[in-house]
């Protein structure tokens, strides 16, 4: 390596650094990210044709579809009757993980709670179970044959819900994701409150404050940031399930093999084999929750900015 | 919940990585350098366990022809991949595929046909068995390698505690179960399960059915026909009077169902033995086998339910070894043997059927010594069955459209059923592009 001389290639070195740092990164992105999008995209756009009984060689042609693929994606009653089931899902799943989350942040953020660390180790816990074996454990409680809740139901004379059916597998569904996803999101909010500087709780008690006034005149409104990110992160992965459905549906006549979007893709990518419409409903998944996410955002970013002029 | 994110996104990632494993096509020439100089090197897609140490058999004795096998998920996944491997030109040279897939790997182009390779081997087979390979034309596409005949699984002591006899009709069948509904309310003869399309399939082909034929350019889709209408009915007739069971077959409640007597009979294929063991262990010793109920006496015919072939692919460059390979372990009685003990397979070869590998019966049925004495003679009798180019998507409407109807509970629904089968099947093959008559 010869010094470079000074002067004008120096500068040139200084503005180009920037962009060597970059590089790797900027690599990475386009070989895992971008081109695999793009590649999904491209062949959206495609479609095979067959010539006859598709017996025997170049009987299989890839051949330009247009907006085909996405038309069939979009009137698709399957694909539209699965992106309802998940909205009802995350209707029962948002709110009330939200809601238990903030809840045991709040209980143990609060002065007077003991065993604080086992708690917050409890809560957490399921969130370290893999969704899959999730699946499978709640499967077993809510099979009426083995299960011991319809046992114990039995015992009682009690009437017994078929919970993998129906109206009830929603609930059966959900609570699956709100037990395992209920820790996490809890930490998330505890960790905002533990940030909040211990002044303003003194001055409010000193203004006469009570823990509940202080939980919900102070405590909540400063944590709605953190309320806004677990929000997001419920949605995106609302739109996005697939194990817990996908476990649970050997067990029951009562999951289609398209139950949520997701597994429509799946179904259409590895059982159908036909990759080409299997890519054009997930741009649509895809472009329909980046849609969802940034309308939301920009709705709770319209509301802290207004909160914090206020 | 992100962590809900992540595996989503992760599956959502697999779906998009899948379709960059297809960019990963080219030009690839790793194979052609030992083309000429030292042993041909095959390398062989399988999930049967223990098939490595059957190839290794095959490896001591041919120095010149050397067998790499490499384990693979079964069933739907390997299709896939395999379908994959063949567009990127990176496929195997071997691969174990069912019979059901034959025709969906045939049509994407990854099967070699190896006709002028196995000539003479064809009457070593069951027709029913061998005329799968060939999708009934004049190509051979595989050679059969283990086979699951259909048969009648029942609870011995519990039929003698009941007075039931073993059912030799489907007529007597419907009776059986209704008299053991009379005489313990709280038990089922047996349940019809929506999430295996695989046993329909094969009570369907005995009543005769021919699911996908094809006439000149022309795929015929005979989902709906008659014999399969008669199995529905059937079927939906006794879901509907509730003579059995709806629920579906390999969860925890039907184990336990099995396990404890709740359901006292299971029609299912010659591999039976290996579930119950897993499924009902406590029972052990209390099940025999009988031929299946026929739909008119006397009659002599049985399904197939499962079962594989082994296959060389189109991107083979010694499709000539290959096809020895496969011939050597679908009809070389030491092959077969090792099969039979490692693999644990019920062989599709006919001979092997009655050979000394198969002389003792399943441990779980060690009360009927003359089980695979039996199951050969059932296995002579397989119907032919019709495969098509989307199976796959046959089988997944059959447990979606069935399912509903299972919930149902009415003839109605399971007719209905059976059209909506059909008409996703057509749709899907005239969506693909095939020519189809609808």
């Amino acid at each position: 390596m010869t010094q470079p001389p000074k002067g004008a290639r120096r500068s040139y070195g200084v503005k180009a650094a920037p962009y060597g740092f970059l590089l790797p990164a900027a690599v990475l992105f386009a070989l895992f990210f971008a081109l695999p999008i793009g590649y999904a995209v491209w062949l959206s756009f495609h479609k095979v044709e067959i010539k006859g009984l598709g017996l025997g060689k170049g009987a299989r042609s890839e051949v330009w579809a247009g907006l085909e693929n996405y038309a069939s994606a979009l009137t698709d009653s399957e694909f539209l009757a699965s992106a309802l089931r998940v909205l009802g899902y995350g209707a029962i799943v948002v709110p009330v993980m939200l809601g238990l989350a903030l809840l045991f942040a709040l209980l143990l953020d609060s002065e007077r709670v003991r065993g604080r660390s086992f708690a917050r180790l409890a809560i957490f816990l399921p969130y370290a179970v893999p969704g899959v074996i999730a699946a499978v454990l709640w499967g077993f409680l809510y099979l009426p044959d083995v299960s011991p809740f319809h046992y114990l139901l039995e015992k009682a004379g009690l009437p017994q819900p078929d919970l993998m059916d129906g109206g009830p597998l929603y609930l059966a569904m959900s609570n699956i994701a709100v037990w395992g996803g209920t820790g996490f999101n809890m930490i998330v909010i505890y960790t905002a409150l533990r940030a909040l500087p211990a002044e303003v709780y003194e001055a409010a008690k000193l203004d006469g404050c009570s823990e509940l006034q202080i939980a919900l005149r102070i405590k909540i409104p400063m944590v709605v940031p953190s309320l806004v990110l677990t929000f997001f992160f419920s949605i995106i992965a609302t739109l996005q399930v697939f194990n817990e459905p996908m476990t649970l549906k050997p067990l029951t006549n009562g999951i289609p093999s398209t139950w949520s979007p997701l597994m429509k893709v799946y179904n259409d990518a590895f059982t159908g084999g036909n990759i080409h419409a299997a890519s054009a409903t997930a741009v649509v998944l895809a472009l329909a929750t980046f849609a969802l996410s940034f309308a939301l955002l920009r709705i709770s970013n319209r509301r802290t900015t207004q909160g914090a002029s206020r | 919940m992100p962590q809900l994110t992540r595996r989503s996104l992760a599956a959502a990632t697999a779906v998009l990585l899948g379709a960059t494993a297809l960019t990963a096509c080219g030009s690839d020439s790793d194979d052609e350098a030992d083309a000429g100089s030292g042993p041909v090197k095959l390398t062989y897609w399988a999930w049967a366990p223990g098939m490595d140490k059957v190839a290794a058999l095959w490896n001591a004795k041919h120095p010149d022809i050397q067998v790499t096998v490499q384990k693979q998920a079964s069933g739907d996944d390997l299709v896939t991949k395999i379908i994959t491997a063949a567009k990127a030109r990176k496929g195997p040279d071997l691969v174990q595929a069912e019979y059901q897939a034959l025709p969906t790997l045939v049509t994407n182009d990854a099967l070699a046909d190896i006709g002028p390779e196995v000539q003479g081997v064809e009457k070593k087979f069951a027709p029913g068995v061998w005329q799968q390979t060939t999708l009934g034309g004049d190509a051979v596409y595989a050679l059969p390698q283990d086979s699951g005949p259909l048969m009648f699984f029942y609870r011995e002591d519990l039929f003698k505690e009941y007075g039931l006899t073993v059912p030799t009709t489907w007529d007597a069948f419907a009776e059986t179960a209704r008299a053991l509904k009379k005489k313990a309310p709280k038990k089922s003869l047996t349940t019809f399960s929506a999430n295996d399309a695989g046993l329909f399939a094969g009570l369907s082909q005995q009543a005769g059915a021919r699911w996908w034929t094809f006439e000149g350019d022309t795929w015929k889709v005979g989902i709906d026909d008659a014999a399969t209408k008669k199995v529905t009915d059937f079927w939906g007739g006794l879901v509907a009077e509730g003579a059995i069971d709806n629920q579906p077959m390999y969860t925890p409640a039907w184990n336990k169902a099995l396990d404890t007597g709740e359901q006292i009979a299971w029609v299912s294929a010659v591999w039976a033995p290996g579930t119950l063991t897993t499924a009902a262990p406590a029972t052990k010793g209390k099940w025999a086998m009988a031929p299946l109920p026929q739909w008119t006496e006397g009659e002599n015919a049985t399904g197939s339910w499962g079962g594989s072939s082994t296959a060389v692919t189109s991107d083979s460059k010694h499709k000539e070894a290959a096809a020895k390979f496969a011939v050597w372990l679908n009809t070389d009685p030491e092959a077969l043997a090792a099969l039979v003990k490692e693999s644990g397979i019920y062989p599709a070869a006919t001979a092997a059927q009655t050979s000394g590998a198969l002389a003792k019966a399943p441990d779980y049925f060690a009360n009927q010594p003359d089980f695979y004495t039996k199951a050969a003679e059932i296995a002579k009798t397989t119907a032919p069955a019709a495969w098509g180019p989307n199976v796959n998507v046959a089988y997944t409407a059959f447990k979606d459209e069935f399912g509903k109807a299972a919930k149902a509970r009415t003839a109605a629904a399971f007719a209905k059923a059976l059209t909506a089968v059909r008409d996703t099947t057509v749709d899907d093959l005239d969506k693909q592009g095939f020519e189809v008559a609808k």
